[in-house]
């Protein structure tokens, strides 16, 4: 191994090379290198990190609704970190139209139960941003587009979503977005 | 380096000589655009284009960089400093529209460029690194292009986006953490408005420096021709000064015709009236197409409906999209013919006219069109050529095709005989 005779140097370096062949100028160079090399990383690190969420972005991420005037059948949108959230009072119809849809044919398999809360089944929030690239569907307003499974209709690309706001049809490979929220009163939820 | 018969520069005037010698700076362009470039001399107009996008970057620059200094990246006020620009400033209409267009044709000029170079076999040895630069080229182009786009925030701008950066969070695991990341928020706001802008202002300087690459790799071999055929002799080039800057000087008379005829008389017409309504996160514009340059490469990301085995059609599209221009990259290697040109390539050429060139049309309209049927079969059938013509009909054509007779060389080519040529080969043989 480290010989003298294994050097590349050979023995014309010998007076400089400690026990093993290894020069004062080698643990130099390998410490000088290695802290620039661990410098220059750190270095990258606030330079990606300044691209992330800044603080009054990541500040803004809650938001409370009122949700006493919403109307079976109806729907309101509001805004959630700077994108719209969907607030659906569903009628009976539209739960028992959700509930009769087999699980075994639904892209994202979940039942109406899960996507709300318990003892308000009637009250669907999701995102509004739909899960293939970020449209706002419409259905939430009156008069718009609701699509064939009666839930909401995105126009960019044509992905339906039915009463429970699952995806259908179309590009879309998930159900829209339930965000995390609670009721905080009977009738004002905080999501976020 | 060029061939041994080129033109060698001679100053002769006191103060160029002085530059030779302290930066040859004239010298270079003497060697590279001047009468010390001995190009083929059967060039015909379809190589007129990479001097026209060359001048077509150099109007994007000149135009960005004064919009630069009315216009301002913030969420508030970005579209109300368009409007300024527009209304106001002296002349900003002509800019603003003159840089808007000037991305169309841009991509019309560059769009014409890569057809020649797969028409002619420009890709091929040795000239492969040309081609990989000018693919990267594309690539550069393409991201600037959609940045800039969505300075005006306009409706357009901010749905594109969204659209675009969504398509990141496709990728699995990483993909939606990578487009907040990207975005700097949970949608397009100021922290993305303000990042695009820096990033427009940067890419097409970095798009100068791979240009530069681009001309140096062409200057090593030379450029090819219609013929495909090498040049052998003296009597097969003319340099390109005057010549070709004489030929080029025409192109650009009449590109700038076109140019201005849409400047002036059609400002709009390749835009969306929905970009001139400021952006709105809370409402998705009717129908959302990107700008007309990316409508094949759409059509192509929205041909896929349905999961594919395990993998979802959203990453499926978006995976489809990058892939029709990252295949580019493989063509040299994809396409094995020793002939370059498909003049000579009877097979070639018909998958050429007749598949190719209709796909890109198909696809053309598919992305601009809404997303129903029979649009979205259409771009299916489409996509499903394209690949096919890249990765099976292109490595199948170059090895079972009968190619026809190449002439001995370009001038035989032009002139019907090339007796020096043939003589100087013939005696090189005896030796």
């Amino acid at each position: 191994m480290a010989t003298s005779t294994g050097t590349p140097q050979g023995n014309a370096v010998a007076p400089e090379a400690g026990e093993n062949g290894v020069r004062r100028r080698d643990f130099i160079n390998i410490a000088a290198v290695s802290a620039a090399g661990v410098g220059g990383v750190a270095t990258l690190i606030p330079l990606v990190s300044q691209m992330a969420p800044s603080k009054d972005v990541l500040a803004e991420s809650t938001t409370e609704l009122d949700i006493s005037s919403i109307e079976p059948g109806q729907a309101i949108k509001a805004v959630f970190r700077k994108q719209p959230v969907f607030v659906r009072n569903l009628t009976q119809k539209e739960i028992d139209e959700a509930n009769a849809v087999p699980l075994s044919i639904l892209r994202d398999p979940q039942t109406l139960a899960e996507r709300t809360k318990e003892g308000h089944h009637n009250l669907l929030v999701t995102m509004g941003v739909c899960t293939h690239l970020g449209c706002v569907p419409l259905g939430a307003a009156e008069g718009e587009n609701k699509g064939e499974y009666g839930g909401y209709f995105c126009p960019c690309h044509g992905s339906s979503y039915d009463t429970a706001a699952r995806i259908r049809k179309g590009p879309a490979p998930s159900n829209l977005v339930v965000p995390d929220y609670q009721f905080t009163t009977d009738t004002t939820i905080l999501i976020g | 380096m060029s061939f041994p018969w080129a033109k060698h520069y001679a100053p002769k005037h006191p103060l160029t000589r002085f530059l030779d010698e302290k930066l040859p700076l004239p010298r270079l362009v003497y060697n590279a655009v001047g009468a010390g470039y001995p190009v083929p001399r059967n060039l015909n107009y379809m190589y007129n284009f990479g001097v026209l996008a060359g001048f077509c970057l150099l109007l994007q620059i000149v135009t960005g960089v004064i919009l630069a200094m009315h216009y301002a990246p913030n969420s508030l006020v970005a579209f109300g400093s368009t409007e300024h620009i527009m209304r106001d400033v002296n002349w900003g209409w002509m800019l603003r529209y003159g840089h808007a267009n000037g991305a169309s044709f841009f991509f019309v000029v560059v769009y014409l460029h890569i057809f020649r170079g797969f028409f002619y076999g420009s890709y091929k040895a040795p000239r492969e690194m040309i081609w990989l630069l000018g693919v990267v080229i594309f690539l550069l182009m393409m991201a600037t292009a959609f940045m800039g786009y969505v300075l005006p925030w306009g409706q357009m701008s901010y749905w594109g986006a969204k659209v675009i950066t969504g398509l990141f969070s496709a990728i699995p695991l990483v993909g939606e953490p990578l487009q907040v990341w990207l975005l700097g928020g949970y949608a397009p706001d100021n922290a993305a408005l303000n990042r695009f802008f820096s990033l427009h202002f940067l890419l097409p300087f970095v798009i100068a420096g791979v240009v530069i690459l681009h001309i140096w790799a062409l200057h090593i071999p030379g450029s090819t021709n219609p013929t495909g055929v090498e040049v052998k002799s003296e009597s097969d080039t003319v340099p390109f000064h005057p010549y070709y800057t004489a030929k080029d000087g025409f192109g650009l008379g009449v590109f700038l015709i076109c140019y201005c005829a849409f400047v002036f008389f059609l400002p709009n017409y390749l835009g969306h009236p929905d970009n001139y309504i400021e952006a709105n996160a809370l409402s998705t514009p009717a129908h959302i197409v990107p700008e007309w340059y990316f409508w094949p490469f759409y059509a192509i990301l929205r041909a896929f409906t349905a999961d594919i085995f395990f993998i979802p059609a959203k990453l499926m599209g978006v995976l489809a999209m990058f892939s029709a221009i990252l295949v580019w990259f493989f063509l040299p290697w994809l396409d094995n013919s020793p002939v370059r040109s498909g003049h000579y390539r009877p097979l070639f050429r018909k998958f050429f006219w007749f598949g190719l060139i209709p796909t890109m049309a198909v696809l053309f309209y598919c992305g601009g069109a809404a997303a129903e049927e029979p649009y979205v079969m259409l771009s299916q059938v489409a996509t499903a050529y394209y690949f096919l013509h890249f990765l099976v009909v292109l490595p199948i054509v170059s090895r079972i095709e009968k190619p026809k007779p190449l002439p001995f060389s370009i001038t035989e080519a032009v002139l019907g005989s090339d007796n020096k040529a043939v003589l100087s080969e013939n005696a090189k043989s005896a030796v």
